[in-house]
Order: structure tokens, then sequence, then C-alpha cells
């Protein structure tokens, strides 16, 4: 059964009396396990594609199912606790929290979001952080470590709650090369290991070139699906 | 995830890190969290002294007051007060009457003592002038026992009142240049009509105090009969005084309801149970001071309101990409809206914490220094403000409610807030 069930999907914002579509009846099936990649060019509604996976918006119509739940009918609540049970999110800014150590930081949505016990919480987070290497850098702030070590604590955070799915918008974009590619070798090997999928929005290509599947965007419309170098299920 | 069993513990942790969290970011913008609790200290500090100062003046005059000729409380055939100008020994207790007030007295514990006076107007002389006189007629000891700071008001001669001597305050003494130990008539009407009078010889000499009474003679009761003629006692008034003064009212109430039962013959109670408060001036000037700290307690709150929210308000517009990370990694609104009440209630916890030492500092500084002041023709008054564990209580409650309100608009914005836009803002 597939992941991701997107039918139709349209998206568009109303700017004053304007009204501006971002997504035209987007349809595509992601199955479990994937590392899939959406480009396009800037404007083409990659970020917005990214949004309604992650429910972090709504489709104005169509059907998107993630994880067996149409999350076009979600609440606020329910969709925050979709969230925080189903996907893991990469930011291109980080995102840490910057009042939290780097523990801290992939600690949190294990304390916060899920309340996880603690003997457990300890497992999941020093294992995470040893997977990425950050675990010499665990008590640092994120002021104190460098981007591509950001981005990889950002992993870690998004991994540490075993989610289903993981969103990264232009994780790469703030990275030099060789972080660049340490950061998507990590999510490879998270997914090869725990079978989480990855969706990227990237123009990146150093990630299209480590992706399954590339969705290509333009206006707005799906226009191209292709196999990419990294692929094996495509 | 196998945490069902462990929930509360990790919701316990869970909130602990909310705590951390938002006393980080309270440690994040030290200046503003500096100023803002510095601006909520100083004012709970104000507040808190003006209410130790001003509560201790207003407790000196009312000790001041009560103590030295009032009583904390009064008794009066009813219609007495309304014409206690005149001082009209018609509506003075017959012995019946008397006997009953003094029998419901006793019957109350928590009343410490009491004294009859028998009050009159009359003429006095010192053989070559002659001025008008309000007189207390008083059983010595029970007068002292009432208010025991009658002596000190004793400024010269011996402190205490002997038969046939008589205390006069110092404003008759010095207008009329009588001394100590000089001879002196008091004359007066009794309330059949005929005048008589009596010869005494100067006690000592009374300072005056603020409020009614404040200005009378004093002489033993016994004479105070022999003056008036009187067969048997008629007193006119019992000052009363309590054990326990914080019971005032509910000793006043419940003394008005014990002699409730004696109606007069056009229908009405014969007693009339009054406070301090209904007889003395002073209870305007004690009013004015509780409507001003009221006032003042007002301001600490819109200080403390403003701040606070002004505060909260910069923390959610300067944080609304972290809002958003959070809110898009799951955490829920209530969540948010916890951690930011929490800075809110920090901010006003540590303002109170620092306002609460500050004022001690002052109030123990003002202690050791000794303020006096003067009131009427009393001077040197030693002001000794105190602060009350209710003020302390009240005063920090209140600022931490208000923390905790004024933060809540930017606290529910926050929560509301949608993370996909959060997650644009720049």
């Amino acid at each position: 059964m597939s992941l991701i069930t997107a039918e139709k999907l349209t998206k568009v914002y109303t700017l004053g009396e304007i009204e501006v579509p971002a997504l035209e009846s987007v349809s595509f099936k992601i199955e479990p396990s994937s590392f899939i990649s959406f480009i396009g060019p800037s404007g083409s509604g990659k970020t917005t594609l990214l949004n309604l996976i992650g429910c972090l918006d709504k489709p104005t119509s169509g059907i998107l199912i993630v994880a067996d739940v149409n999350t076009s009918g979600l609440t606020r609540k329910e969709a925050a606790a979709f969230r925080g049970k189903n996907l893991g999110f990469i930011f291109q800014d980080f995102n840490l929290i910057p009042v939290l150590t780097v523990y801290e930081n992939v600690e949190y949505p294990l304390l916060i979001v899920q309340n996880v016990p603690a003997v457990e919480r300890k497992n999941r987070v020093i294992s995470l952080l040893k997977t990425v290497g950050m675990i010499d850098q665990k008590d640092k702030y994120p002021d104190q470590i460098s981007g591509g070590q950001k981005q990889r604590v950002a992993v870690a955070r998004a991994l540490v709650s075993n989610p289903r799915l993981v969103l990264a918008d232009e994780p790469t974009a703030n990275l030099d090369s060789k972080t660049a590619f340490m950061v998507i070798d990590i999510m490879r090997q998270m997914k090869d290991e725990f079978g989480v999928t990855f969706i990227f929005s990237t123009h990146d290509p150093k990630i299209v070139g480590e992706v399954e599947t590339v969705y290509t965007l333009q206006d707005g419309m799906l226009v191209s699906r292709a196999q990419g170098k990294g692929g094996r299920h495509a | 995830m196998g945490c069902s069993s462990a929930a509360p513990r990790e919701r316990e942790d869970g909130m602990l890190k909310l705590i951390l969290i938002a006393l980080r970011n309270l440690a994040r913008y030290k200046r503003r969290t500096l100023l803002t609790s510095s601006l909520i200290a100083i004012g709970v500090m104000f507040v808190l002294v003006f209410v130790a100062v001003s509560g201790s003046f207003k407790y000196i005059m009312i000790g001041q007051i009560t103590d030295s000729m009032l009583g904390h409380l009064q008794v009066h055939k009813r219609g007495y007060v309304a014409s206690i100008d005149s001082l009209p020994l018609t509506l003075n207790f017959n012995a019946k009457e008397e006997k009953i007030l003094e029998e419901a007295i006793q019957d109350i514990p928590e009343i410490e003592a009491f004294s009859p006076r028998i009050k009159f107007g009359g003429m006095f002389s010192n053989f070559v002038e002659t001025t008008n006189i309000r007189v207390n007629g008083v059983y010595p000891e029970r007068e002292v026992a009432t208010v025991p700071l009658f002596p000190a008001r004793i400024k010269q001669g011996k402190k205490s009142i002997r038969e046939g001597e008589i205390l006069i305050p110092e404003l008759l003494a010095s207008g009329m240049k009588v001394k100590v130990r000089d001879t002196v008539v008091v004359i007066a009407t009794n309330r059949d009509g005929s005048v008589n009078g009596k010869q005494f010889v100067v006690g000592g000499i009374l300072e005056s105090v603020t409020g009614p009474g404040g200005r009378d003679g004093y002489l033993h009761i016994n004479d105070a009969m022999e003056v008036l003629r009187m067969e048997e006692i008629e007193i006119s008034e019992v000052a009363l005084r309590l054990k326990d003064f914080g019971k005032l009212n509910a000793i006043s109430d419940r003394l008005d309801e014990m002699l409730s039962k004696e109606i007069n013959k056009q229908g009405k109670p014969v007693f009339d149970v009054r406070t301090w408060e209904k007889l003395s001036p002073f209870y305007n000037v004690a009013r004015m001071i509780d409507v001003m700290t009221f006032f003042i307690k007002l301001m600490l709150i819109a200080i403390v309101l403003v701040s606070i929210m002004n505060v909260m308000i910069m923390a959610v517009y300067e944080r609304i990409r972290e809002i958003g990370t959070i809110s898009a990694i799951g955490t829920m609104p209530k969540k948010i809206l916890s951690l930011f009440l929490i800075e809110g209630f920090s901010l006003g916890a540590l303002g109170v914490v620092v306002g609460n030492i500050l004022a001690f500092g002052i109030v123990f500084l003002a202690n050791l220094i000794k303020i006096t002041f003067n009131f009427g023709r009393q001077s040197g008054l030693v002001l000794s403000p105190k602060l009350g564990a209710g003020d302390i209580l009240w005063i920090s409650v209140i600022v931490i409610i208000v923390s905790v309100v004024a933060a809540l608009q930017p606290a529910f914005k926050a929560s509301r807030m949608e993370p996909v836009e959060a997650l644009r803002h720049v």
C-alpha cells in the first residue's frame, strides 16, 4: 500500500482579490522506503507540495492520503499529533532551537511531543547522535557548531521519533559540497537501515543524483517522473 | 511506544523541559529580561514600602486615638452621640441600664477591659478667671486598663487620678496660667438644673490629642458624682478595650446584638454600640490612606501588565520561525501556549522576589534610622513600618497572576500560529 497518495491536488493562494495557483491537479503515489526528490524552478510548487504532505498546509481541493490518513480534514491539533507521530522535518536553515544543546534538540520530539520514557529516550538520542557523528558535540549549543554539523543534528532530530516519512526542504542549500554529500549519505543510510521514506524539495544536483525517483514540477504541475541515479525501486 | 505506563513521569519531564526552555529564552535576552524584571521589582518594592509606611502611620494614629482616650469601642445611650457636643446628662444610663450593659460586656471574654465614664460640661475657675471645661469622671484603674496610653498623656504631675484632684488639658493650663498643685473650682449644672461647685487640686497637666475628647479634663468618678449631686451612678459612656483589635467589628456586632433586646419607649434600642471608626474623624484619613494604597496597587498592576505584555509580544514576534519549527515537529498548541505563559510567569516571579528583597531592605533601614513625624499637637511619633505576610502574599500573587494574564494574549497568538506561515517568516 502506498505511503502517500495524491489525487488532483490543487493549492490556490489568495492575495487580496487575486488568486495565485501554486499547485494544479497534481497526482502521484509514493511507496514506503523511498528516496525521492521533487525538483523544479523557483515558484514551481515544490515547497507548497512538501507543506501539504507535511500537514503544514491544506490543499484547496483534491485528495491527499499520508500514512493511511486523509490529511486534508485534520484539525490543527490532529495535524500536530500526526506530524509528531509520523513525520520528520529537515529545513534549509536547520531550524535548531537555539536555547537547547545538540542533545536536547534531538531529544525534544521524544520529550515534548511523544512523552517517551527517559531510558528509551536517552538510548535513541545517543544512538542517533553516534550515527550522525555528533556524539562528541552533544553538549554544545547550535551557535557553537558549523552548518554541516547543524544539519546532521537536524537529521537526527527528524529521525529520532521513528517517523515513516522525512520531508527535507532544500537540505543541502546552505552546505558546502563535502558536507552536503555527508548529510545525503547519512539520510541514505537511515533510509536503508530503518526504511524511512525521504522526500526532498531541491534543485541541488547532488541530491538529484542520489535519489531513486525524481518528480519535476513546473508552474504548479507535475510534468515528469524519472528514475534517479540512486534508484533501485522506481 | 511503550510509554503509556510511564506517561505521567514523562509529562512531568516534558513540563520541566518547557520550564528550562522558557528560562533559557529569558536568559537569551538578558538586557530585556533585566529591564522588565527590574521595573516589576521596583514597582513591587514601592508598593510594599508604601503599604508598610502608610500602614505604620495609620496604626500609630489609630493606636494613639484608641489607646490614649477613645478605647476600641464605646457604648452610649441612643441619641447621646448626636448630642455629644452638649454632653447631655439626661442621656446618661441609669443604674439598671448600666447593670445590663456590664453583664453583657462580662459575657464576652474577648473584651479585655472597660471603663465607665461620666461626662459633663462645666465652668473652670482659678479664682481670677473662669472658662468652660469638658470633664470625664472615671475609675482610674479601669480607665488605664482600657486606654493604656492615658498615663503617658500626663505631662506634669503624678501619673494617676486621685479623689479631690483634677487633670486639666495643657491648653487650658497655659491659658489660665494654672500649674500643678494649684487649687481650682469646677462648677456644673446637674440634670435637675441646680448648680454645684467643688474645689480641686490640679493633679496633672494632660497632653492634648487629636480627636473627640482629646482636650477634656479628668477627675475621679466619685468626684464627678459629687459635683453633679448624683445619688446613684449615671454613666454617660463606656469605653471598651478588646484583647484582639482585629476582631473589632465582630465583637461590636456581637455586643450590639446582645444589647439590641433592650428597647426604649419609642420601640428603639436603648444602647448604641460604636467602634472607634464611627467616633473619630481620623477614620476618614485612614480610609483615604486605604484608597491611596488601592490606587497605587492598581498602578503596579498596570505597570506589570504593560511591561510583560510588551516583552512577550516582542518575544513572540522575534521567535516566529522557532514557533513554526516546534509546531512543525509536532508540538501541541497547548504546549506552545504553556511555554510563553511560563516565560511571563517567570518574569513576574523574578520581579516579585527581587522586589520583596528590596522592600525588606528598605523597611529594615527605615526602622534602623527611626523616622519621626508630627500629627496634630503630637510630635516625635516614630514610624515603625512592618511588612505584613498578608500584604506580601497578596501583592506577590496579584503580580504573578497579572504577569501570566499579560502573557496570555501573545502566548495564545503563538499557539494559534499556522506553522507554514511561521516557517516562511523572515
